[in-house]
Protein backbone atom coordinates (compact mmCIF):
# COMPACT_ATOMS: atom_id res chain seq x y z
CA UNK A 1 0.00 0.00 0.00
CA UNK A 2 1.33 3.36 -1.07
CA UNK A 3 0.84 6.59 0.92
CA UNK A 4 2.83 9.38 -0.81
CA UNK A 5 4.16 11.82 1.77
CA UNK A 6 3.51 14.95 -0.29
CA UNK A 7 -0.27 14.39 -0.33
CA UNK A 8 -3.09 15.07 2.12
CA UNK A 9 -5.91 12.59 2.72
CA UNK A 10 -9.61 12.69 3.64
CA UNK A 11 -11.40 10.19 5.89
CA UNK A 12 -13.49 9.29 2.86
CA UNK A 13 -10.28 8.18 1.06
CA UNK A 14 -9.68 11.04 -1.37
CA UNK A 15 -6.19 12.48 -1.76
CA UNK A 16 -5.30 16.13 -2.40
CA UNK A 17 -2.15 17.57 -3.91
CA UNK A 18 -1.76 21.30 -3.27
CA UNK A 19 0.11 23.57 -5.72
CA UNK A 20 -0.47 27.20 -4.80
CA UNK A 21 -4.24 27.76 -4.74
CA UNK A 22 -4.94 24.74 -6.93
CA UNK A 23 -5.76 21.34 -5.42
CA UNK A 24 -5.66 18.14 -7.47
CA UNK A 25 -8.04 15.44 -6.23
CA UNK A 26 -8.18 11.66 -6.67
CA UNK A 27 -8.82 8.51 -4.66
CA UNK A 28 -6.21 6.70 -2.62
CA UNK A 29 -4.41 3.43 -3.21
CA UNK A 30 -6.27 2.05 -0.19
CA UNK A 31 -9.63 3.01 -1.76
CA UNK A 32 -8.85 1.44 -5.14
CA UNK A 33 -7.69 -1.76 -3.42
CA UNK A 34 -10.91 -1.95 -1.40
CA UNK A 35 -13.06 -1.43 -4.48
CA UNK A 36 -11.08 -3.91 -6.65
CA UNK A 37 -11.33 -3.74 -10.46
CA UNK A 38 -12.81 -0.39 -11.39
CA UNK A 39 -14.97 -0.41 -14.50
CA UNK A 40 -16.65 2.99 -14.58
CA UNK A 41 -16.14 6.55 -13.43
CA UNK A 42 -18.69 9.30 -13.67
CA UNK A 43 -17.49 12.81 -12.77
CA UNK A 44 -20.47 15.08 -12.17
CA UNK A 45 -18.63 18.42 -12.20
CA UNK A 46 -17.53 20.43 -15.20
CA UNK A 47 -14.90 23.15 -15.56
CA UNK A 48 -16.18 26.47 -14.18
CA UNK A 49 -18.62 24.92 -11.70
CA UNK A 50 -18.32 25.73 -8.03
CA UNK A 51 -18.70 23.06 -5.40
CA UNK A 52 -18.32 22.80 -1.69
CA UNK A 53 -16.30 20.56 0.53
CA UNK A 54 -18.03 17.31 1.40
CA UNK A 55 -20.28 17.27 -1.66
CA UNK A 56 -20.32 14.23 -3.93
CA UNK A 57 -18.62 15.02 -7.22
CA UNK A 58 -18.11 11.59 -8.78
CA UNK A 59 -19.11 7.98 -8.57
CA UNK A 60 -16.86 5.01 -9.17
CA UNK A 61 -18.09 1.53 -9.95
CA UNK A 62 -16.05 -1.60 -9.53
CA UNK A 63 -17.01 -5.18 -10.24
CA UNK A 64 -18.30 -5.49 -6.70
CA UNK A 65 -19.41 -2.06 -5.50
CA UNK A 66 -20.27 1.52 -6.30
CA UNK A 67 -18.82 4.37 -4.29
CA UNK A 68 -19.41 8.11 -4.11
CA UNK A 69 -16.36 10.36 -4.21
CA UNK A 70 -16.52 13.51 -2.11
CA UNK A 71 -14.82 16.82 -2.50
CA UNK A 72 -12.20 17.40 0.25
CA UNK A 73 -11.99 21.18 -0.41
CA UNK A 74 -14.37 23.92 -1.61
CA UNK A 75 -13.73 25.90 -4.76
CA UNK A 76 -14.09 26.28 -8.52
CA UNK A 77 -13.27 23.47 -10.95
CA UNK A 78 -10.40 24.39 -13.28
CA UNK A 79 -9.78 20.99 -14.90
CA UNK A 80 -11.46 17.58 -15.20
CA UNK A 81 -9.62 14.44 -16.24
CA UNK A 82 -11.70 13.57 -19.30
CA UNK A 83 -9.53 10.53 -20.17
CA UNK A 84 -10.58 8.74 -17.01
CA UNK A 85 -14.01 7.90 -18.42
CA UNK A 86 -12.38 5.87 -21.19
CA UNK A 87 -9.71 4.24 -19.01
CA UNK A 88 -11.20 3.81 -15.51
CA UNK A 89 -8.72 0.97 -14.83
CA UNK A 90 -5.89 3.50 -14.30
CA UNK A 91 -7.49 4.21 -10.91
CA UNK A 92 -6.27 0.73 -9.98
CA UNK A 93 -2.86 0.97 -11.66
CA UNK A 94 -1.89 4.59 -10.99
CA UNK A 95 -4.20 6.13 -8.38
CA UNK A 96 -1.93 9.07 -7.60
CA UNK A 97 -0.82 9.83 -11.15
CA UNK A 98 -2.91 9.29 -14.28
CA UNK A 99 -6.02 8.78 -12.18
CA UNK A 100 -6.35 12.34 -10.92
CA UNK A 101 -9.99 13.39 -11.20
CA UNK A 102 -10.31 17.15 -10.68
CA UNK A 103 -8.22 20.26 -10.28
CA UNK A 104 -9.94 22.83 -8.17
CA UNK A 105 -9.10 26.42 -7.32
CA UNK A 106 -9.62 26.54 -3.59
CA UNK A 107 -11.83 29.17 -1.95
CA UNK A 108 -9.93 28.70 1.26
CA UNK A 109 -6.55 26.91 1.26
CA UNK A 110 -7.11 26.38 4.98
CA UNK A 111 -9.53 23.56 4.06
CA UNK A 112 -6.43 21.42 3.63
CA UNK A 113 -5.60 21.75 7.31
CA UNK A 114 -8.58 19.53 8.13
CA UNK A 115 -7.06 16.67 6.14
CA UNK A 116 -4.65 13.98 7.34
CA UNK A 117 -0.99 13.71 6.38
CA UNK A 118 0.38 10.43 5.05
CA UNK A 119 1.39 8.80 8.36
CA UNK A 120 -1.95 9.72 9.97
CA UNK A 121 -3.89 8.37 7.00
CA UNK A 122 -1.87 5.16 6.93
CA UNK A 123 -2.62 4.67 10.61
CA UNK A 124 -6.28 5.45 9.94
CA UNK A 125 -6.42 2.80 7.20
CA UNK A 126 -4.67 0.18 9.35
CA UNK A 127 -7.20 0.80 12.08
CA UNK A 128 -10.11 -0.04 9.75
CA UNK A 129 -8.95 -3.61 9.17
CA UNK A 130 -10.05 -5.47 6.06
CA UNK B 1 -48.85 -27.09 5.08
CA UNK B 2 -45.29 -26.17 5.94
CA UNK B 3 -45.01 -25.22 9.60
CA UNK B 4 -41.42 -24.25 10.33
CA UNK B 5 -41.59 -24.19 14.13
CA UNK B 6 -42.18 -27.00 16.62
CA UNK B 7 -44.16 -26.44 19.83
CA UNK B 8 -41.05 -26.52 22.05
CA UNK B 9 -39.43 -23.90 19.78
CA UNK B 10 -42.48 -21.67 20.12
CA UNK B 11 -42.39 -22.06 23.89
CA UNK B 12 -38.76 -21.08 23.93
CA UNK B 13 -39.33 -17.99 21.76
CA UNK B 14 -42.26 -16.83 23.90
CA UNK B 15 -40.18 -17.31 27.03
CA UNK B 16 -37.29 -15.32 25.53
CA UNK B 17 -39.45 -12.28 24.81
CA UNK B 18 -41.35 -12.67 28.07
CA UNK B 19 -44.83 -13.49 26.77
CA UNK B 20 -46.95 -16.34 28.16
CA UNK B 21 -49.07 -17.36 25.19
CA UNK B 22 -49.19 -16.73 21.46
CA UNK B 23 -52.54 -14.92 21.92
CA UNK B 24 -50.79 -12.34 24.13
CA UNK B 25 -48.95 -11.12 21.02
CA UNK B 26 -52.24 -9.89 19.56
CA UNK B 27 -53.62 -8.09 22.58
CA UNK B 28 -53.06 -4.63 21.04
CA UNK B 29 -55.83 -5.46 18.57
CA UNK B 30 -59.27 -4.59 20.03
CA UNK B 31 -60.79 -7.77 21.42
CA UNK B 32 -63.86 -7.78 19.21
CA UNK B 33 -61.63 -7.83 16.10
CA UNK B 34 -59.12 -10.28 17.49
CA UNK B 35 -60.63 -13.62 16.60
CA UNK B 36 -63.74 -12.75 14.54
CA UNK B 37 -66.19 -15.46 13.54
CA UNK B 38 -65.72 -15.93 9.82
CA UNK B 39 -69.00 -17.80 9.19
CA UNK B 40 -67.34 -19.94 6.56
CA UNK B 41 -69.42 -22.65 4.92
CA UNK B 42 -68.71 -26.32 5.55
CA UNK B 43 -65.63 -27.69 3.82
CA UNK B 44 -66.08 -29.20 0.37
CA UNK B 45 -64.66 -32.30 -1.25
CA UNK B 46 -62.35 -31.79 -4.22
CA UNK B 47 -65.16 -32.85 -6.56
CA UNK B 48 -67.62 -30.40 -5.04
CA UNK B 49 -65.09 -27.58 -4.98
CA UNK B 50 -64.18 -28.09 -8.64
CA UNK B 51 -67.82 -28.00 -9.64
CA UNK B 52 -68.39 -24.78 -7.69
CA UNK B 53 -65.33 -23.07 -9.18
CA UNK B 54 -66.43 -24.15 -12.65
CA UNK B 55 -69.81 -22.51 -12.04
CA UNK B 56 -68.03 -19.28 -11.14
CA UNK B 57 -65.84 -19.55 -14.24
CA UNK B 58 -68.89 -20.12 -16.45
CA UNK B 59 -70.41 -16.89 -15.15
CA UNK B 60 -67.53 -14.94 -16.72
CA UNK B 61 -68.00 -13.44 -20.13
CA UNK B 62 -64.53 -13.72 -21.60
CA UNK B 63 -62.95 -12.52 -24.83
CA UNK B 64 -62.91 -16.18 -25.83
CA UNK B 65 -66.70 -16.11 -26.05
CA UNK B 66 -67.40 -12.56 -27.23
CA UNK B 67 -66.25 -10.46 -30.16
CA UNK B 68 -63.94 -7.91 -28.50
CA UNK B 69 -63.50 -4.32 -29.69
CA UNK B 70 -61.93 -3.13 -26.45
CA UNK B 71 -58.26 -2.13 -26.42
CA UNK B 72 -56.99 1.10 -24.87
CA UNK B 73 -53.61 -0.30 -23.93
CA UNK B 74 -54.03 -4.08 -23.95
CA UNK B 75 -55.21 -6.10 -26.91
CA UNK B 76 -56.88 -9.39 -27.71
CA UNK B 77 -54.35 -11.19 -29.91
CA UNK B 78 -53.96 -14.83 -30.85
CA UNK B 79 -51.41 -16.63 -28.67
CA UNK B 80 -49.76 -19.63 -30.35
CA UNK B 81 -49.99 -22.78 -28.20
CA UNK B 82 -46.21 -23.11 -28.07
CA UNK B 83 -45.96 -19.97 -25.93
CA UNK B 84 -47.80 -21.45 -22.98
CA UNK B 85 -46.19 -24.82 -23.50
CA UNK B 86 -42.70 -23.38 -23.06
CA UNK B 87 -43.77 -21.14 -20.19
CA UNK B 88 -45.04 -24.15 -18.27
CA UNK B 89 -41.71 -25.92 -18.33
CA UNK B 90 -40.60 -26.20 -14.72
CA UNK B 91 -37.11 -24.95 -15.55
CA UNK B 92 -38.65 -21.59 -16.45
CA UNK B 93 -41.77 -21.37 -14.32
CA UNK B 94 -39.92 -22.07 -11.05
CA UNK B 95 -36.69 -20.21 -11.85
CA UNK B 96 -35.51 -17.74 -9.24
CA UNK B 97 -33.52 -14.56 -9.86
CA UNK B 98 -30.44 -15.74 -11.73
CA UNK B 99 -27.84 -14.41 -9.30
CA UNK B 100 -25.84 -17.62 -9.73
CA UNK B 101 -25.00 -17.79 -13.41
CA UNK B 102 -23.45 -21.25 -13.06
CA UNK B 103 -26.90 -22.74 -12.39
CA UNK B 104 -29.05 -20.26 -14.35
CA UNK B 105 -27.83 -20.31 -17.94
CA UNK B 106 -31.27 -21.18 -19.37
CA UNK B 107 -33.08 -18.31 -17.70
CA UNK B 108 -30.23 -15.91 -18.41
CA UNK B 109 -30.09 -16.82 -22.07
CA UNK B 110 -33.87 -16.39 -22.38
CA UNK B 111 -33.56 -12.90 -20.84
CA UNK B 112 -30.66 -12.03 -23.12
CA UNK B 113 -32.66 -13.12 -26.19
CA UNK B 114 -35.63 -11.08 -24.94
CA UNK B 115 -33.46 -7.95 -24.54
CA UNK B 116 -32.00 -8.46 -28.03
CA UNK B 117 -35.47 -8.89 -29.56
CA UNK B 118 -36.86 -5.77 -27.86
CA UNK B 119 -33.82 -3.71 -28.86
CA UNK B 120 -34.22 -4.82 -32.49
CA UNK B 121 -37.99 -4.25 -32.46
CA UNK B 122 -37.74 -0.72 -31.06
CA UNK B 123 -34.65 0.27 -33.05
CA UNK B 124 -32.63 0.91 -29.89
CA UNK B 125 -29.18 -0.25 -28.81
CA UNK B 126 -30.11 -1.92 -25.56
CA UNK B 127 -33.10 -3.12 -23.53
CA UNK B 128 -33.44 -4.21 -19.92
CA UNK B 129 -34.92 -7.50 -18.73
CA UNK B 130 -38.36 -5.78 -18.34
CA UNK B 131 -40.54 -3.98 -15.83
CA UNK B 132 -44.01 -4.77 -14.45
CA UNK B 133 -46.07 -3.19 -17.23
CA UNK B 134 -46.26 -0.28 -19.64
CA UNK B 135 -47.20 2.17 -16.89
CA UNK B 136 -44.28 1.37 -14.57
CA UNK B 137 -41.83 1.24 -17.49
CA UNK B 138 -42.95 4.76 -18.47
CA UNK B 139 -42.50 5.93 -14.89
CA UNK B 140 -38.97 4.46 -14.85
CA UNK B 141 -38.20 6.57 -17.92
CA UNK B 142 -39.09 9.62 -15.82
CA UNK B 143 -36.92 8.43 -12.94
CA UNK B 144 -34.01 7.73 -15.28
CA UNK B 145 -34.24 11.14 -16.94
CA UNK B 146 -34.30 12.83 -13.54
CA UNK B 147 -31.10 11.04 -12.51
CA UNK B 148 -29.47 11.50 -15.90
CA UNK B 149 -29.57 15.24 -15.28
CA UNK B 150 -28.66 14.73 -11.58
CA UNK B 151 -31.86 16.45 -10.54
CA UNK B 152 -30.78 19.70 -12.21
CA UNK B 153 -33.56 19.61 -14.80
CA UNK B 154 -36.91 19.48 -13.12
CA UNK B 155 -39.52 19.44 -15.85
CA UNK B 156 -41.18 16.45 -17.46
CA UNK B 157 -43.53 16.99 -20.38
CA UNK B 158 -46.26 14.38 -20.76
CA UNK B 159 -48.39 14.35 -23.88
CA UNK B 160 -52.13 14.26 -23.09
CA UNK B 161 -52.40 11.34 -25.52
CA UNK B 162 -50.15 9.09 -23.43
CA UNK B 163 -52.25 6.34 -21.81
CA UNK B 164 -53.96 7.98 -18.77
CA UNK B 165 -52.83 5.10 -16.52
CA UNK B 166 -49.22 5.61 -17.56
CA UNK B 167 -49.49 9.32 -16.81
CA UNK B 168 -50.99 8.63 -13.39
CA UNK B 169 -48.17 6.17 -12.62
CA UNK B 170 -45.49 8.66 -13.71
CA UNK B 171 -47.01 11.19 -11.29
CA UNK B 172 -47.15 8.61 -8.48
CA UNK B 173 -43.50 7.59 -8.97
CA UNK B 174 -42.23 11.15 -9.19
CA UNK B 175 -44.36 12.90 -6.57
CA UNK B 176 -41.65 12.36 -3.94
CA UNK B 177 -38.90 13.95 -6.02
CA UNK B 178 -37.87 17.42 -5.02
CA UNK B 179 -39.41 20.26 -7.05
CA UNK B 180 -40.22 18.20 -10.11
CA UNK B 181 -42.96 19.56 -12.33
CA UNK B 182 -45.02 17.52 -14.75
CA UNK B 183 -46.67 19.53 -17.49
CA UNK B 184 -48.48 19.08 -20.78
CA UNK B 185 -51.29 16.73 -19.81
CA UNK B 186 -53.63 19.14 -18.02
CA UNK B 187 -57.20 17.89 -18.42
CA UNK B 188 -58.37 21.05 -20.16
CA UNK B 189 -55.88 20.36 -22.98
CA UNK B 190 -57.27 19.45 -26.37
CA UNK B 191 -57.22 15.63 -26.37
CA UNK B 192 -56.57 15.73 -30.12
CA UNK B 193 -53.41 17.81 -29.78
CA UNK B 194 -50.43 16.55 -31.76
CA UNK B 195 -46.87 15.75 -30.64
CA UNK B 196 -45.57 18.93 -32.29
CA UNK B 197 -47.88 20.97 -30.03
CA UNK B 198 -45.55 20.04 -27.15
CA UNK B 199 -42.54 21.73 -28.77
CA UNK B 200 -43.48 25.11 -27.27
CA UNK B 201 -43.23 23.66 -23.75
CA UNK B 202 -39.66 22.41 -24.13
CA UNK B 203 -36.97 24.53 -22.45
CA UNK B 204 -33.56 24.18 -20.78
CA UNK B 205 -35.26 22.91 -17.61
CA UNK B 206 -36.84 19.98 -19.46
CA UNK B 207 -35.46 16.55 -18.57
CA UNK B 208 -37.87 14.39 -20.53
CA UNK B 209 -40.62 14.57 -23.13
CA UNK B 210 -42.99 11.57 -23.19
CA UNK B 211 -45.23 10.69 -26.12
CA UNK B 212 -47.04 7.55 -27.19
CA UNK B 213 -46.80 5.93 -30.64
CA UNK B 214 -49.40 4.99 -31.77
CA UNK B 215 -50.92 7.27 -29.17
CA UNK B 216 -53.71 6.40 -26.73
CA UNK B 217 -56.25 7.43 -29.38
CA UNK B 218 -54.59 5.08 -31.88
CA UNK B 219 -53.07 7.86 -33.99
CA UNK B 220 -49.66 7.72 -35.70
CA UNK B 221 -47.50 10.82 -36.03
CA UNK B 222 -44.06 11.54 -37.41
CA UNK B 223 -41.98 12.30 -34.31
CA UNK B 224 -38.90 13.68 -36.11
CA UNK B 225 -39.60 17.36 -35.41
CA UNK B 226 -40.38 16.69 -31.75
CA UNK B 227 -37.19 14.61 -31.38
CA UNK B 228 -35.14 17.40 -32.94
CA UNK B 229 -36.63 20.09 -30.71
CA UNK B 230 -36.16 17.88 -27.62
CA UNK B 231 -32.50 17.26 -28.42
CA UNK B 232 -31.82 20.89 -29.25
CA UNK B 233 -32.90 21.71 -25.70
CA UNK B 234 -30.60 18.95 -24.41
CA UNK B 235 -33.54 16.90 -23.11
CA UNK B 236 -34.44 13.22 -23.59
CA UNK B 237 -37.35 11.84 -25.60
CA UNK B 238 -39.28 8.79 -24.37
CA UNK B 239 -41.73 7.02 -26.67
CA UNK B 240 -44.32 4.53 -25.36
CA UNK B 241 -45.15 1.93 -28.01
CA UNK B 242 -47.53 -0.85 -28.88
CA UNK B 243 -44.94 -3.47 -29.90
CA UNK B 244 -47.21 -5.09 -32.51
CA UNK B 245 -47.41 -1.82 -34.44
CA UNK B 246 -43.62 -1.86 -34.84
CA UNK B 247 -44.07 -4.85 -37.15
CA UNK B 248 -45.04 -2.31 -39.81
CA UNK B 249 -44.18 1.18 -38.53
CA UNK B 250 -40.90 3.08 -38.51
CA UNK B 251 -39.18 2.42 -35.17
CA UNK B 252 -38.86 5.12 -32.49
CA UNK B 253 -35.11 4.56 -32.70
CA UNK B 254 -35.22 5.85 -36.28
CA UNK B 255 -37.01 8.99 -35.04
CA UNK B 256 -34.24 9.59 -32.52
CA UNK B 257 -35.96 8.40 -29.33
CA UNK B 258 -33.66 8.13 -26.31
CA UNK B 259 -35.92 5.78 -24.39
CA UNK B 260 -38.60 3.42 -25.68
CA UNK B 261 -41.10 1.98 -23.22
CA UNK B 262 -44.34 0.12 -23.72
CA UNK B 263 -46.81 -2.55 -22.73
CA UNK B 264 -45.54 -5.94 -23.89
CA UNK B 265 -48.88 -7.70 -23.33
CA UNK B 266 -49.72 -7.93 -27.06
CA UNK B 267 -46.67 -10.20 -27.48
CA UNK B 268 -48.20 -13.50 -26.40
CA UNK B 269 -49.57 -12.56 -22.99
CA UNK B 270 -53.26 -13.18 -22.19
CA UNK B 271 -55.66 -10.41 -21.17
CA UNK B 272 -56.03 -10.45 -17.44
CA UNK B 273 -57.38 -7.98 -14.94
CA UNK B 274 -54.31 -6.69 -13.12
CA UNK B 275 -51.76 -8.63 -15.15
CA UNK B 276 -49.18 -10.05 -15.02
CA UNK B 277 -48.14 -7.92 -17.96
CA UNK B 278 -44.78 -6.83 -19.32
CA UNK B 279 -43.02 -3.47 -19.20
CA UNK B 280 -40.76 -2.87 -22.20
CA UNK B 281 -37.77 -0.62 -21.63
CA UNK B 282 -35.12 0.10 -24.27
CA UNK B 283 -32.59 2.87 -24.58
CA UNK B 284 -29.32 4.05 -26.09
CA UNK B 285 -26.04 2.49 -25.00
CA UNK B 286 -24.84 5.81 -23.64
CA UNK B 287 -27.58 5.75 -20.98
CA UNK B 288 -27.08 2.14 -19.95
CA UNK B 289 -25.65 2.90 -16.50
CA UNK B 290 -28.75 4.84 -15.57
CA UNK B 291 -31.16 2.09 -16.64
CA UNK B 292 -33.21 0.70 -13.79
CA UNK B 293 -33.73 -3.00 -13.20
CA UNK B 294 -31.91 -5.99 -14.47
CA UNK B 295 -29.63 -6.43 -17.46
CA UNK B 296 -28.22 -9.68 -18.81
CA UNK B 297 -24.99 -9.68 -20.78
CA UNK B 298 -23.27 -12.25 -22.97
CA UNK B 299 -19.73 -13.23 -22.15
CA UNK B 300 -17.24 -16.11 -22.31
CA UNK B 301 -15.98 -18.23 -19.45
CA UNK B 302 -12.34 -19.12 -18.66
CA UNK B 303 -12.38 -21.79 -21.34
CA UNK B 304 -13.81 -19.44 -23.96
CA UNK B 305 -17.33 -20.91 -23.90
CA UNK B 306 -20.39 -18.67 -24.38
CA UNK B 307 -22.23 -17.76 -21.23
CA UNK B 308 -24.68 -15.23 -19.79
CA UNK B 309 -24.57 -13.19 -16.56
CA UNK B 310 -26.38 -10.35 -14.87
CA UNK B 311 -24.26 -7.36 -15.77
CA UNK B 312 -23.61 -3.76 -14.74
CA UNK B 313 -25.17 -4.65 -11.42
CA UNK B 314 -23.31 -1.84 -9.69
CA UNK B 315 -26.25 0.29 -10.90
CA UNK B 316 -28.71 -1.79 -8.96
CA UNK B 317 -30.28 -1.20 -5.63
CA UNK B 318 -28.89 -4.33 -3.98
CA UNK B 319 -25.36 -2.93 -4.43
CA UNK B 320 -25.89 0.79 -4.66
CA UNK B 321 -28.48 0.92 -1.87
CA UNK B 322 -29.89 4.41 -1.33
CA UNK B 323 -27.70 5.79 -4.10
CA UNK B 324 -29.35 3.59 -6.75
CA UNK B 325 -31.33 5.47 -9.39
CA UNK B 326 -34.34 3.17 -8.94
CA UNK B 327 -35.63 0.82 -6.26
CA UNK B 328 -36.63 -1.81 -8.80
CA UNK B 329 -35.02 -5.17 -8.03
CA UNK B 330 -37.10 -7.47 -10.19
CA UNK B 331 -38.56 -8.05 -13.62
CA UNK B 332 -41.38 -9.99 -15.30
CA UNK B 333 -39.23 -12.98 -16.23
CA UNK B 334 -41.93 -15.37 -17.32
CA UNK B 335 -43.82 -12.73 -19.31
CA UNK B 336 -40.58 -11.64 -20.98
CA UNK B 337 -40.06 -15.27 -21.94
CA UNK B 338 -43.59 -15.34 -23.42
CA UNK B 339 -42.72 -12.30 -25.54
CA UNK B 340 -39.47 -13.94 -26.68
CA UNK B 341 -41.25 -17.13 -27.70
CA UNK B 342 -44.01 -15.18 -29.45
CA UNK B 343 -41.58 -12.99 -31.41
CA UNK B 344 -39.37 -15.96 -32.29
CA UNK B 345 -42.33 -17.97 -33.57
CA UNK B 346 -43.65 -15.11 -35.70
CA UNK B 347 -40.39 -13.68 -36.96
CA UNK B 348 -40.24 -10.24 -38.64
CA UNK B 349 -42.53 -11.37 -41.47
CA UNK B 350 -45.12 -12.89 -39.14
CA UNK B 351 -45.16 -9.83 -36.92
CA UNK B 352 -45.58 -7.60 -39.96
CA UNK B 353 -48.50 -9.77 -41.07
CA UNK B 354 -50.19 -9.51 -37.63
CA UNK B 355 -49.68 -5.74 -37.66
CA UNK B 356 -51.12 -5.44 -41.15
CA UNK B 357 -54.15 -7.54 -40.24
CA UNK B 358 -54.82 -5.29 -37.22
CA UNK B 359 -54.36 -2.19 -39.35
CA UNK B 360 -56.59 -3.30 -42.21
CA UNK B 361 -59.37 -4.68 -40.01
CA UNK B 362 -59.45 -1.47 -37.97
CA UNK B 363 -59.60 0.63 -41.14
CA UNK B 364 -62.34 -1.55 -42.60
CA UNK B 365 -64.34 -1.22 -39.35
CA UNK B 366 -63.76 2.54 -39.22
CA UNK B 367 -65.01 2.98 -42.77
CA UNK B 368 -68.15 1.00 -42.05
CA UNK B 369 -68.90 2.69 -38.70
CA UNK B 370 -68.37 6.14 -40.21
CA UNK B 371 -71.23 5.40 -42.62
CA UNK B 372 -73.72 4.60 -39.87
CA UNK B 373 -76.09 7.47 -39.22
CA UNK B 374 -75.28 9.21 -35.94
CA UNK B 375 -71.69 7.90 -35.76
CA UNK B 376 -68.52 9.56 -37.04
CA UNK B 377 -64.86 8.53 -36.96
CA UNK B 378 -63.06 11.62 -35.67
CA UNK B 379 -59.45 10.42 -35.20
CA UNK B 380 -58.32 13.15 -37.61
CA UNK B 381 -54.95 11.50 -38.33
CA UNK B 382 -53.55 8.22 -39.66
CA UNK B 383 -54.21 5.45 -37.14
CA UNK B 384 -53.00 1.92 -36.44
CA UNK B 385 -55.56 -0.47 -34.96
CA UNK B 386 -57.66 1.90 -32.89
CA UNK B 387 -59.87 4.86 -33.74
CA UNK B 388 -62.16 7.39 -32.08
CA UNK B 389 -65.88 7.28 -32.82
CA UNK B 390 -68.28 10.05 -31.88
CA UNK B 391 -71.48 8.34 -30.79
CA UNK B 392 -75.12 9.49 -30.65
CA UNK B 393 -75.47 8.37 -27.01
CA UNK B 394 -73.36 7.94 -23.87
CA UNK B 395 -70.80 5.20 -24.43
CA UNK B 396 -71.79 3.35 -21.24
CA UNK B 397 -75.33 3.01 -22.56
CA UNK B 398 -74.16 1.76 -25.95
CA UNK B 399 -71.76 -0.74 -24.37
CA UNK B 400 -74.48 -2.14 -22.15
CA UNK B 401 -76.72 -2.69 -25.17
CA UNK B 402 -73.83 -4.26 -27.09
CA UNK B 403 -73.04 -6.63 -24.22
CA UNK B 404 -76.67 -7.78 -24.28
CA UNK B 405 -76.05 -8.72 -27.90
CA UNK B 406 -72.84 -10.55 -26.99
CA UNK B 407 -70.34 -7.86 -28.04
CA UNK B 408 -67.59 -6.29 -25.92
CA UNK B 409 -67.72 -2.66 -27.03
CA UNK B 410 -64.99 -0.06 -27.08
CA UNK B 411 -63.44 2.16 -24.42
CA UNK B 412 -65.38 5.11 -23.00
CA UNK B 413 -63.00 8.04 -23.59
CA UNK B 414 -65.22 10.34 -21.52
CA UNK B 415 -63.78 8.63 -18.41
CA UNK B 416 -60.37 10.23 -19.03
CA UNK B 417 -61.05 13.22 -21.26
CA UNK B 418 -63.95 15.49 -20.20
CA UNK B 419 -64.08 16.87 -23.76
CA UNK B 420 -64.68 13.38 -25.14
CA UNK B 421 -68.06 12.49 -23.64
CA UNK B 422 -69.93 10.18 -26.04
CA UNK B 423 -66.64 9.18 -27.72
CA UNK B 424 -65.68 5.53 -28.01
CA UNK B 425 -62.21 4.15 -28.72
CA UNK B 426 -62.62 1.04 -30.87
CA UNK B 427 -59.81 -1.50 -31.35
CA UNK B 428 -59.48 -4.29 -33.88
CA UNK B 429 -56.93 -7.10 -33.99
CA UNK B 430 -56.38 -10.14 -36.18
CA UNK B 431 -58.95 -11.88 -33.94
CA UNK B 432 -61.87 -9.79 -35.24
CA UNK B 433 -63.51 -11.45 -38.23
CA UNK B 434 -65.33 -9.50 -40.93
CA UNK B 435 -68.55 -11.11 -39.69
CA UNK B 436 -67.90 -9.71 -36.21
CA UNK B 437 -67.31 -6.24 -37.65
CA UNK B 438 -70.55 -6.48 -39.67
CA UNK B 439 -72.39 -7.61 -36.53
CA UNK B 440 -70.95 -4.70 -34.50
CA UNK B 441 -72.09 -2.21 -37.14
CA UNK B 442 -75.54 -3.74 -37.26
CA UNK B 443 -75.92 -3.48 -33.48
CA UNK B 444 -74.46 0.06 -33.30
CA UNK B 445 -77.06 1.12 -35.83
CA UNK B 446 -79.86 -0.52 -33.82
CA UNK B 447 -78.68 1.08 -30.55
CA UNK B 448 -78.68 4.55 -32.08
CA UNK B 449 -82.45 4.66 -32.49
CA UNK B 450 -83.51 2.66 -29.46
Amino acid sequence: MNFPAELKYAKTDEWVKVEGKVATVGISDYAQAQLSDIVYVDIALAVGQKASKGSTFASVESVKAAADINLPVSGKVVAVNADLGKTPEVINSDPYGKAWMLKIEMDSPADVNDLMDAPAYEKFCDGRGH
Amino acid sequence: MFIPHTDPEREEMLKTIGVKTLEDLFKDIPEKYRFPKLHLPQGLSEMEALSQVQDYAMANEATRDLPCFLGAGVYNHYIPAAVDNILRRGEFSTAYTPYQPEISQGTLQAMFEYQSLIAALTGMETANASHYDGATATAEAGVMAYHHFRGLRKKIILSPSVNPQYRATVCTYLCGYHDISIVGDETDKDPFSKPDDLIGLIDDQTALVVVQYPDFLGRIFDLSALAKATHEAGALLAVAVNPISLGMLKTPGEFGADIVVGEGQPLGIPLSFGGPYLGLFATRKELIRKVSGRLVGETVDQQGRHGYVLTLTAREQHIRRERATSNICTNEGLMALAASVYLSLLGPQGLKRVAELCYHKAHHAAEMIDEIKGYAVVSGAPFFNEFVVRCPKPVAEINEALLDEGILGGYDLGCDYPALQNHMLIACTEMNTHEEIDYLCEKLEEVSHE
